[in-house]
């Protein structure tokens, strides 16, 4: 496990709707991708190489210095067998890690569990986004889900702050328990005190900060932005989750434009977040894994890319070790799957194995579903 | 008019539909109660909302290029259906007969299934089980398309037996045995679609059943101790005449009308929690020939399911908090802007509707509940109760405006439980409520400035109710 003195904090975005991994990191030299992708190849001299076969699509500027640095990790051909092409199934898998089984137990909720078994802290999970995503999802275990975090909480509608006040006291004595009220209302009575509780600890996390970081005015930069303040906040927040506008990656049409403006989205907010962390000091102990459901066809449909398979993952940290992880997979017509699709090379729980064991420094096997190869980014 | 029929006259219209405004019970009450029970069950041949204006306000309906698209009509026809027991019973079997389009991925395919359960829900069992059994949506959903006469796939076989009508056993016994799967598995092959259309470049179009008689394994099988060369007709017969069925369809609907009742997968040990009650359903199941109409006649006309021991007594599903609290604040009854933003309220609470979570469903009671989902359920349910530009919210402060000259604070919270209920909270809730109005004295109405102030306290004062615990409980 890397030594930190803090404890390790992992944050997860999902590059929701299946990113181009052939247009994020392209095989620059290889006449076959110029022969698949007529209308979106990227041309040569504006791919930034990263070594004499690949390179970062021009919008990806702004991750470069990390890889300069050898902060950044990139896997390449990450998958699963028997691919599902289907946007919803492909994320409940990344989420759940049961490509055959439909599965309801989300793998950060089983890190969740594993670090704060007694549910003790209510934020030792936190969900940037609305609703709980299926990969936090477990029994028993609390997560805040925070759409944003300045004007998260209970009541938020109420706009005169001493009404506001007066109203959330008052759910605090309505809520607390009362003998022989029943299971269920006991339950409720609980689990609404923990999420006043949570509530009231979030909304002390803006005040806490400041910063000179201009992040981008997207959800995505707000949502990286609202992670790095909790995780500045110290609230013993160890997960933290978030994800792209849902399906937003989905480039069928359009893709040149779209995607560029993605991956710079992407890409600038990263940096930002980077950035901040290293602005507050508190960049050492956090890793940030980022990924999509699948990837795209290796050939263009003219305007975009239809759904494929065989995709690409990042980590970023201070001690992360930077390089390439994997192979690029083979684009010869005779290697790609059902007619146009990036075999695979790497599972992405092999991925996730590697995080937890080597960074949050738990037993794997449990949570992913058996033991999976371990990479050498950590 | 006595508040005893109002209650029942409500705890009938939030459980047989979505609710409704204070009005309207009013109106109800005085149709007389068995009424309006046959009212509910005899539902009109067209649609109980006007398709057109709909389709004109929002032409994406039509062809639902994404699922998002049916998520928010299904809501819409939640909020306006006038048939409202038709579209609970389409939410009911949806619970139930569960296909998620995070699987079939074709968004029109999985909302003609919920047609075909509006149009045919409250009709025959059999004949339900049966349009289930060709539907494109299940059928793709559990891989009766991967299922041959050479090489059978259990899936769909199985879970017609476990979660669609039998379940794994009662009474301590089991209902069938793993032969008997296989067996039904078999009678299945060759129920499958015909090939699809490519999505590109037309989009997608609607999955359609085709019976391959090439792919049918003819063999003689035996089902349930009865041998013969069955296919899934004769398998759909032999199931509806077992009594598991009649008990597990009884329970199912008890813990959808009634009261909320252990998950399935421990139905086969755990007895209900009404057995008079469940035997009333069955013995209605039976005696009518598998009719839902009469199974539900039976239940809605119960002393089970008038009693105010299961008043409040069920967690609102995702689905009931945002169609009732709509309902009752009166809001997207015609087409409005935003709908598209609350229809995704229920996924937000955990009920993805179109997308269950696996073919078992979601898992309901407090399991509704965790520190994300209440909040969700509190803000929004607060954020429209206290919207007193709202027609449901004004027409609260009307009435109770009406009631006095002045209202005590006892009184004022009295009222507000009333008009958003009848809601009956716990005596420290109530008396914690009471002592926050007291802090500001008497509710008054004569002049502008005192209306102003009045209306604001009863928004507040509603949307503090939509925070209680009971207001988790429909």
């Amino acid at each position: 496990m890397v030594s930190t003195k803090k404890d390790p904090v992992l944050a997860v975005f999902s590059l929701s709707g299946g990113n181009d991994f052939m247009n994020t990191v392209i095989p620059y030299t290889n006449p076959l991708y110029r022969d698949y992708r007529p209308t979106l190849a990227v041309a040569e001299d504006q791919v930034i190489p990263i070594n004499e076969e690949l390179g970062f699509h021009p919008a990806m500027a702004a991750l470069k210095k990390y890889w300069d640095e050898g902060k950044l990790a990139i896997i390449l051909g990450v998958g699963y067998p028997n691919p599902s092409l289907s946007h919803f199934r492909s994320m409940d898998i990344w989420a759940t890690c049961e490509p055959d089984d439909l599965g309801l137990i989300g793998w950060l909720g089983s890190v969740i569990r594993e670090i704060d078994p007694k549910a003790d802290n209510v934020l030792t999970g936190v969900n940037f986004g609305r609703g709980l995503p299926r990969s936090m999802a477990k029994d028993g275990v609390p997560v805040a889900s925070v759409g944003d975090l300045s004007s998260y909480g209970l009541l938020t509608d109420i706009e005169e702050t001493g009404h506001r006040d007066q109203a959330l006291d008052l759910f605090g004595r309505m809520y607390s328990p009362v003998l022989g009220s029943g299971i269920v209302t006991d339950y409720i009575r609980r689990t609404g005190l923990e999420a006043l509780a949570g509530a009231d600890i979030l909304a002390t996390a803006p005040d806490k900060y400041s910063s000179t970081v201009e992040y981008g005015a997207s959800a995505i930069g707000g949502y990286l932005k609202d992670i790095v303040q909790v995780h500045n906040a110290g609230f013993g927040t160890r997960v933290l989750f978030t994800t792209a506008p849902y399906n937003i990656f989905d480039t069928h049409a359009n893709q040149a434009v779209g995607h560029a403006n993605l991956l710079m989205d992407v890409s600038n907010n990263i940096d930002c977040f980077m950035t901040d962390l290293r602005e507050q000091k508190i960049s050492d102990n956090v890793m940030l894994f980022f990924y999509s459901e699948f990837g795209r066809r290796a050939m263009d449909n003219g305007s975009g890319t239809d759904h494929g398979t065989g995709g690409v993952a990042f980590a970023l940290g201070e001690h992360v070790k930077g390089g390439i992880y994997g192979e690029y997979p083979s684009l010869e017509p005779g290697k790609l799957e059902d007619g146009g699709n990036l075999q695979h090379n790497v599972d992405f729980r092999s991925a996730y194995s590697t995080i937890l064991e080597r960074w949050m420094g738990m037993d794997a096997k449990p949570i992913v579903g058996g033991a999976y190869e371990q990479l050498d980014f950590l | 008019m006595a508040n005893r029929e109002i209650a029942l006259m409500s705890h009938l219209l939030r459980r047989a539909g979505f609710g409704a405004s204070r009005d309207e019970v009013e109106s109800r009450v005085a149709q007389g109660y068995d009424n309006v029970v046959e009212e509910l069950l005899n539902v009109g041949d067209g649609p109980g909302i006007d398709e057109d204006l709909m389709y004109r306000a929002y032409p994406s309906y039509f062809d639902k290029a994404a699922i998002e698209t049916g998520q928010t009509e299904w809501v819409y026809r939640m909020i306006n259906n006038r048939y409202q027991l038709q579209e609970k019973l389409s939410l009911f079997w949806h619970t139930i007969f569960c296909s998620g389009d995070n699987k079939v991925d074709n968004a029109r395919t999985t909302v003609i299934q919920i047609d075909k359960f509006r149009k045919q829900g409250m009709g025959n069992f059999q004949d339900l089980i049966l349009m289930l059994s060709k539907d494109p949506a299940m059928l793709y959903y559990l891989d009766n398309t991967e299922s041959h006469k050479s090489a059978v796939n259990e899936n769909y076989g199985r879970e017609l037996l476990e979660l669609f009508s039998m379940g794994v056993g009662k009474d301590g016994e089991i209902n069938y045995t793993e032969d008997d799967v296989k067996a039904c598995a078999r009678a299945f092959t060759g129920w499958n679609l015909a090939p699809t259309i490519p999505v590109f470049p037309y989009g997608r179009t609607p999955f359609e059943f085709r019976y391959d008689p090439a792919d049918h394994d003819y063999e003689d099988k035996t089902f349930l101790g009865e041998t013969g060369p069955w296919d899934g007709e004769d398998i759909i017969r032999i199931i509806c005449k077992h009594p598991a069925t009649a008990r597990f369809i009884s329970r199912k609907m008890y813990d959808f009308f009634v009261a909320d009742e252990p998950p399935v997968p421990s139905w086969r040990q755990a007895q209900p929690g009404d057995l008079d009650a469940i035997k009333t359903l069955e013995k209605a199941y039976f005696d009518s020939g598998y009719e839902i109409k009469a199974m539900l006649r039976a239940l809605f006309m119960s002393d089970f399911f008038r009693s105010e021991s299961v008043r409040y007594a069920k967690v609102k599903s995702p689905a009931e908090m945002v169609i009732g609290t709509l309902r009752m604040v009166g809001q997207h009854t015609t087409p409005q802007p935003g709908l598209f933003f609350v229809a995704m309220e229920p996924k937000y609470m955990g009920m993805d509707l179109l997308n269950p979570p696996t073919v078992e469903g979601w898992h309901t009671g407090a399991a509704w509940i965790n520190s994300g989902t209440l909040i969700d359920r509190i803000n929004f349910a607060a954020g429209l109760l206290g919207d007193t530009n709202l027609p449901g919210v004004k027409a609260i402060i009307g009435r109770l405006m009406n009631r006095s000259e002045s209202l005590q604070p006892d009184e004022f919270v009295d009222g507000c439980l009333d008009l958003t209920g009848p809601l009956t909270v716990a005596a420290e809730t109530r008396s914690e409520l009471v002592s926050h109005v007291e802090a500001r004295g008497e509710l008054r109405h004569g002049t502008d400035a005192e209306r102003d102030d009045f209306s604001q306290r009863t928004g507040e004062m509603l949307q503090i109710i939509a925070t209680t615990s009971e207001f988790q409980f429909g």
